[in-house]
């Protein structure tokens, strides 16, 4: 990752000045911030501060009541996500999210056949493709799931079924891939080897910047470059993580709702 | 490990009925063509319920659209050409259920099946209301076809267990390929995925209305040909064909057959019509006996026969 000057790089993604009001409740107020090449940001904050519904409006799946987000200069307010997926950016979700009956294969599959626009022939093979068969094992590969290619998705371990939404994430060859907790409900243990099977893995596969919601803070300190961290709706802060960590009073405005356990 | 490739399921099926006019009386063989007719409606019907899941209380209205285009091209309109009903009867039914599928899978479950249902519902009343375009409750006759363009001078049932036969069983098999490269396909896939989880699928660009508008136009049209095999059997388009209780007998084949396998369904389709036949031979109260089948079979084989018989075979090459 080389670091460029900022003043001519442009960032994948940014939000500027967003507000979201659901009836009269202000959810979001007055947020901008921005994700450029090679970072991974992570999104902070005590329960009910927005972080949600910012995730929710930077993947285009609300609009923002006021305020842009722009992801690789364009205007993806409310797209929906079949059409941000086709742009370039990938989600992933808080609970485990996956197809039960399909194997690992068929899963990433389901991600390289959009990428890919294989659909639209139904005739189409899709055991004798072989650039899309190629593509499965690399991804599997990538993210340690090589041996379990022919599992279905329901037998996996809870911390392999994360790996696996990770991975279809992975699939799409996202700029930007966007996780909700990618470790929350796996144990302490896995959380460590997900992260890091994780970045490497970013890395591997060409992802430009990941941006993740994360409650435990220990991961947050470690892989995060930048903190954008969320109060009540509005920005707190937008730093760098030394700089956080070094301020009692953003630490305690973020965890202290929530103590540690 | 023994691999059951439903294809093979099916084809092996359909060998079999190939060589049944060898042994078999004319009266088994013209109980065999509805079961042709309705395994057709059956494998398009399942690409919507077991790969898609979406569950259509109303699907025999295909099979009505393509008994009565059969019934209008050959008693209005003079028009003798199978392959002509065919493509007109796929046609009309592919447009029909456009037109109802977009409005219909923007729902799922309950609400799908109330839709499907509640259409299914319009066109029969407009079937036995509408007297003059379609003959109400007479129905509309339906004449005998040319295939590939060739006249049949004998007698009604030899050319049903005769040549109409074998005609139904090679569209039987072409269409089961057809359906089968589907379910295998990148497309077929992105159905699936929907029926596992639609959430998620639309965060992997599945395109979940197209597809879910494709799986309903193809099931449709598979329903459209197997009606018209119907009508061409009985010589009669019938309103019957699409009332709600024969989309309920479709709903029933699937799960008697089993609809998370492939040829399941068109198991079920033959366990029906030869179940049927049996049991209304012997008693006047086989509606009760078809339900208390339809009650042990969900209580005790919820997989339907097709999938009991997997299961167990799984089962014993785990063990062996």
């Amino acid at each position: 990752m080389q670091p460029q000057p900022a003043t001519d790089a442009m960032p994948l993604l940014e939000a500027i000045s967003v507000s979201k009001a659901f009836g009269v409740f202000k959810a979001l107020q007055d947020i901008s911030f921005s994700v450029s090449d090679g970072e991974f940001v992570s999104i902070v904050g005590p329960n009910g501060a927005g972080k949600t519904t910012l995730v929710n409006v930077v993947t285009g799946l609300l609009r923002p009541t006021a305020g842009e987000v722009r992801f690789l200069g364009r205007d993806i307010a409310g797209i929906g996500p079949v059409e941000l997926a086709r742009l370039g950016m990938s989600r992933a979700f808080q609970l485990v999210n996956i197809f039960p009956a399909l194997t690992v294969r068929e899963t990433l599959a389901v991600a390289i056949a959009s990428r890919l626009r294989r659909v639209s022939n139904p005739f189409r093979s899709l055991q004798r493709d072989s650039v899309m068969q190629a593509d499965a094992v690399r991804v599997a590969e990538v993210l340690g799931l090589r041996s379990k290619l022919d599992k279905v998705a329901s037998k996996l371990s809870q911390g392999e079924k994360k790996l696996l939404d990770i991975a279809s994430a992975f699939a799409l060859n996202p700029a930007v891939i966007l996780l909700d907790e990618p470790t929350s409900g796996v144990s302490t243990g896995e959380k460590h080897a997900i992260m890091e099977v994780l970045v490497t893995a970013a890395k591997a596969a060409g992802v430009r910047a990941i941006v993740q919601v994360e409650h435990d803070m220990d991961l947050v300190e470690r892989y995060s470059h930048r903190i954008v961290a969320l109060q009540a709706g509005s920005l707190l802060a937008n730093m760098a993580p030394d700089a956080f960590f070094a301020d009692p009073a953003m630490i305690s405005a973020v965890v202290g709702t929530r103590p540690k356990l | 490990m023994i691999r059951l490739n439903g294809l093979w399921v099916l084809f092996a099926l359909i060998a079999v009925m190939a060589l049944l006019p060898l042994v078999a009386s004319p009266y088994v063989l013209l109980l065999m063509l509805p079961f042709v007719g309705y395994g057709i409606a059956l494998l398009g019907f399942n690409l919507l319920f077991g790969t898609t899941g979406l569950l259509s209380f109303g699907h025999a209205l295909f099979l009505g659209v393509g008994a009565y285009t059969a019934a209008a091209l050959t008693s209005k309109f003079g028009i003798l050409s199978f392959e002509i009903i065919l493509v007109a009867a796929a046609l009309i039914s592919g447009l029909v259920s456009l037109v109802i599928g977009m409005l219909c899978v923007r729902y799922t479950r309950i609400f799908f099946g109330m839709l499907t249902l509640a259409f299914g519902m319009l066109f029969h009343s407009f079937l036995f209301k509408f007297y003059a375009i379609t003959g109400g409750d007479q129905g509309m006759r339906v004449l005998r076809p040319l295939l590939l363009g060739m006249e049949w001078r004998g007698g009604k049932t030899a050319f049903l267990t005769g040549p109409f036969y074998y005609y139904a069983l090679m569209l039987f098999a072409l269409l089961g390929l057809a359906m089968w490269r589907m379910t295998q396909s990148p497309f077929g896939l992105h159905l699936r995925a929907i029926r596992e989880n639609a959430g998620k699928a639309a965060y992997v660009g599945v395109e979940i209305f197209r597809m879910r508008l494709s799986a309903f136009v193809i099931s449709a049209v598979y329903g459209g040909i197997g009606g018209t095999i119907l009508a061409i059997t009985t010589g009669l388009a019938d309103p019957e064909l699409a009332y709600w209780t024969h989309s309920g007998n479709l709903v029933f084949m699937a799960v008697l057959g089993g609809s998370g396998t492939f040829a399941g369904p068109a198991i079920g389709a033959l366990a029906f019509v030869v179940l049927q036949d049996f049991v209304m031979a012997i008693t006047q109260y086989w509606r009760f006996v078809m339900g208390g089948v339809l009650v042990l079979l969900v209580i005790f084989m919820p997989q339907g026969l097709a999938g009991t018989i997997e299961l167990l075979l799984i089962r014993r090459d785990g063990e062996g």
